[in-house]
């Protein structure tokens, strides 16, 4: 992906490490190191080969910690991209995010702007806990302003607090990753049409913000939460409770779950474009839970 | 004395009393290429001249270059060896050490089983006897600051490698004294101390673990120009694991990297209930060293003396620098796989086969007929274990069970992990945060 273009010639191979292509093995590999003192970053071509890994991300990286009776911490970074990219279809655009925010012991963190990468992965590298760091292959590509307070060497930014992309009071709208990009592209619809969407962008999965996607509900009352991973057991869902059991008597509008379809990601470009949540659906369901339109058709 | 010779000449193979399956099988698998290696044609006894062409390993021509420098490595480390001058593998001392640390495992083992039916142990409990011979033989030859990495049946490895008694019984009966603070149990002993990193519950996942914590040394040494870094790791595993992908992409990459690490199967012929011979298309795990650049040694692991000299070997070879080694031990589980398994799929003669190679018996014989010590001074060494034995088990009925605040901490290291409360601050920083569980 490119993305490690230059480090070697930068820092040389003692420090940047071409493996086999076995995830299993250094995966584990980079455990054992991270036990003992080294920080390693393990870098995933993309989060779905992980699962070969998957074991040791979740059993000897996330739960050691706690096995071990506070003895051994592993201070280890898992990054690479998740989620969709174009037209690769069902076994290279799963998104993770919904399963690794699961497991205590992890931390997940799925950044948007170039400001939320760059403070995001400083603070994961500097973390003394696993991290698992979701980036997304079709953001690669994009470019933000930044200013010079981001490009300082010792820029981060805390891990566990959500940012208001932008402010508003009619609804709350949650996204993370390139689905941020979208949710904002909305709020510009929705504005036109008189409706103040406040944006969040989560950052963080795993803690989960839930004190800032409160407090925007008890302001806005309204919710729609967006993501592109599969809808049962998701992001949203988890949302979704934390909001209902926090903040009820807040809540004017049932909340609207935006997600992926639940399919295994097809290949033809016209029902992959179908599979994933667009602008436009994040707009008819902030204005669904503004009641300015009808209710939504039954689930899927 | 027949133990000693026996032993030289022994180091380098299985002994001509080992489990007639294994010639059995391999005779039937073989196709027999030629390897001229001084490793093989030293290490047969003459009296078994018909083995020797089981032993050679499958390769095709194109292969032949990296058995070359494999030959030399194997050739170079496992040298015929010279008696000493008095004709004793090991001193009196050493060798009392060696018989207290297995009697220390057996006895622990032993306990482990009577509290288990007692109801102080609980869960997946997975005994270790009968294997002693290889716990003690490798890791008594390793310093503290190496690392030990084990899977679930770890017990004795955390033991011989110095972790107190008292310590890992309390972690099996649950108690807050434990070494992981009771967190861990059975399967999952680690000591930060002690260099043990576990303790994995499934088999290969410690290989790769092991294979980081031998990287780390390695990068010390060369990267961070650390040179005290020269720690050996060693990962303990069964001939079960041997059939699992992680294995050999470990010993892909170990080789690759040539990192101070020895691979040890404790072959104990069973998988949980699967035999080594239903399992495997290649039953001879020491085989599959070559075929990754590391030699394979294959040791009688019911014999101590055997393993420690097996051991010395493999251990100074990684601390050179000169890379991994897979050691398989031929041993035995005198017991069941765990406490639950009523072990009904193996054959009386095996298991009375092996009971008759007990490996402290045969350390006890050794020592006796080369009046390297008294029945007087084993049995008072016994004593004393079982003394230690009851004290641990004192200790960890005294011990208190964790309190309920222990249940949230230790998941991060750094415990903002639990993320922002309601009130906008840290939720670890609140008061209360350990005592209620609904909250987080």
């Amino acid at each position: 992906m490119q993305v490690t273009k230059g480090l070697l010639q930068k820092f040389g191979p003692d420090r940047v490490l071409d493996t086999p292509i076995t995830e299993a093995g250094f995966t584990g590999l980079g455990v054992g190191a991270a036990f003992y003192g080294l920080k390693p970053v393990v870098e995933f071509m993309t989060f779905n080969f992980a699962m070969q890994a998957i074991d040791h991300i979740i059993n000897s990286a996330a739960k050691t910690y706690y096995m071990s009776g506070g003895q051994i911490s592993v201070p280890i970074v898992f990054r690479g991209p998740n989620g969709a990219a174009a037209g690769v279809a069902a076994q290279h655009s799963q998104c993770f995010a919904a399963w690794y925010g699961s497991c205590p012991g992890l931390k997940v963190i799925s950044p948007y702007s170039s400001e939320d990468y760059r403070g995001l992965l400083k603070a994961a590298i500097r973390d003394p806990d696993p991290v698992v760091f979701l980036e997304n292959e079709l953001m690669y590509g994009e470019t933000f302003p930044v200013s010079d307070e981001v490009l300082d060497s010792n820029f981060t930014l805390p891990i566990g607090k959500a940012k208001i992309e932008r402010e508003g009071k009619d609804v709350t709208i949650t996204a993370f990753s390139k689905m941020v990009g979208y949710a904002l592209k909305a709020a510009d619809e929705l504005a036109k049409d008189g409706i103040s969407a406040e944006v969040i962008n989560l950052r963080s999965i795993r803690p989960l913000d839930r004190a800032t996607i409160n407090a925007s509900v008890r302001k806005t009352y309204r919710l729609v939460t967006v993501e592109e991973g599969w809808p049962q057991h998701g992001v949203g869902a988890e949302i979704s409770a934390s909001v209902v059991e926090e903040s009820f008597e807040y809540l004017d509008a049932p909340i609207d779950r935006i997600t992926g379809a639940d399919v295994p990601m097809p290949y033809a470009a016209n029902l992959e474009r179908l599979a994933l949540p667009q602008v436009e659906d994040i707009v008819r369901a902030a204005k669904r839970a503004c009641y300015r339109q009808v209710p939504q058709s039954a689930a899927a | 004395m027949a133990m000693a010779t026996a032993a030289v000449a022994s180091v380098r193979l299985a002994t001509t009393n080992a489990l007639p399956r294994a010639t059995q099988r391999s005779r039937d698998n073989e196709a027999c290429s030629a390897l001229n290696s001084a490793f093989f044609k030293n290490s047969i006894p003459s009296s078994s001249r018909s083995s020797r062409k089981n032993l050679k390993t499958l390769n095709d021509g194109s292969r032949k270059g990296i058995c070359v420098r494999v030959k030399a490595s194997t050739s170079d480390m496992v040298k015929e060896k010279a008696l000493p001058a008095d004709g004793q593998l090991i001193s009196r001392h050493e060798g009392l050490d060696l018989y207290e640390d297995m009697i220390l495992g057996r006895a622990f083992e032993d306990m482990c089983a009577q509290m288990y039916y007692r109801g102080k142990m609980f869960g997946f409990v997975h005994l270790y006897n009968g294997q002693e011979a290889v716990s003690t033989g490798f890791i008594k030859g390793l310093k503290k600051a190496d690392y030990v990495c084990s899977t679930y049946r770890d017990h004795v490895h955390a033991l011989s490698k110095g972790v107190p008694a008292r310590q890992v019984m309390s972690e099996l009966f649950g108690k807050a004294t434990g070494c992981c603070r009771g967190q861990g149990g059975s399967m999952h002993m680690f000591s930060k101390e002690h260099n043990v990193l576990g303790g994995f519950a499934f088999i290969g996942e410690g290989i790769p673990v092991a294979t980081g914590a031998a990287f780390t040394t390695k990068y010390r040494r060369e990267v961070l120009k650390d040179d005290s870094a020269d720690e050996v790791t060693i990962a303990f595993f069964g001939d079960g694991t041997c059939n699992n992908g992680q294995f050999f992409e470990c010993l892909n990459m170990a080789a690759l990297w040539k990192l101070p690490i020895v691979f040890v199967v404790e072959n104990n012929l069973w998988a949980i209930g699967m035999s080594h011979y239903r399992a495997t298309s290649v039953p001879e795990i020491w085989k599959k060293g070559p075929a990754f650049g590391m030699p394979g040694i294959h040791v009688d692991g019911m014999d101590v003396l055997k393993v420690r000299e097996v051991a010395k070997e493999a251990i100074a070879r990684a601390r050179r620098g000169d890379g991994p080694t897979l050691v398989e031990c031929e041993t035995y589980r005198f017991r069941g796989h765990s406490l639950a398994d009523p072990d009904e799929l193996r054959k009386p003669a095996e298991k009375a086969h092996y009971a008759a190679r007990d490996p402290i018996a045969a350390l006890k014989n050794y020592l006796l007929e080369n009046r390297l010590a008294t029945e007087k001074e084993l049995s008072a060494i016994e004593e004393t274990i079982n003394e230690l034995i009851e004290d641990a088990v004192e200790f960890a009925e005294a011990s208190p069970l964790p309190p309920h605040s222990q249940l949230l901490e230790n998941v991060f290291a750094d415990p903002k992990g639990f993320g922002i409360g309601p009130d906008g601050r840290y939720r670890c920083e609140g008061p209360g945060f350990t005592a209620g569980t609904a909250q987080v």
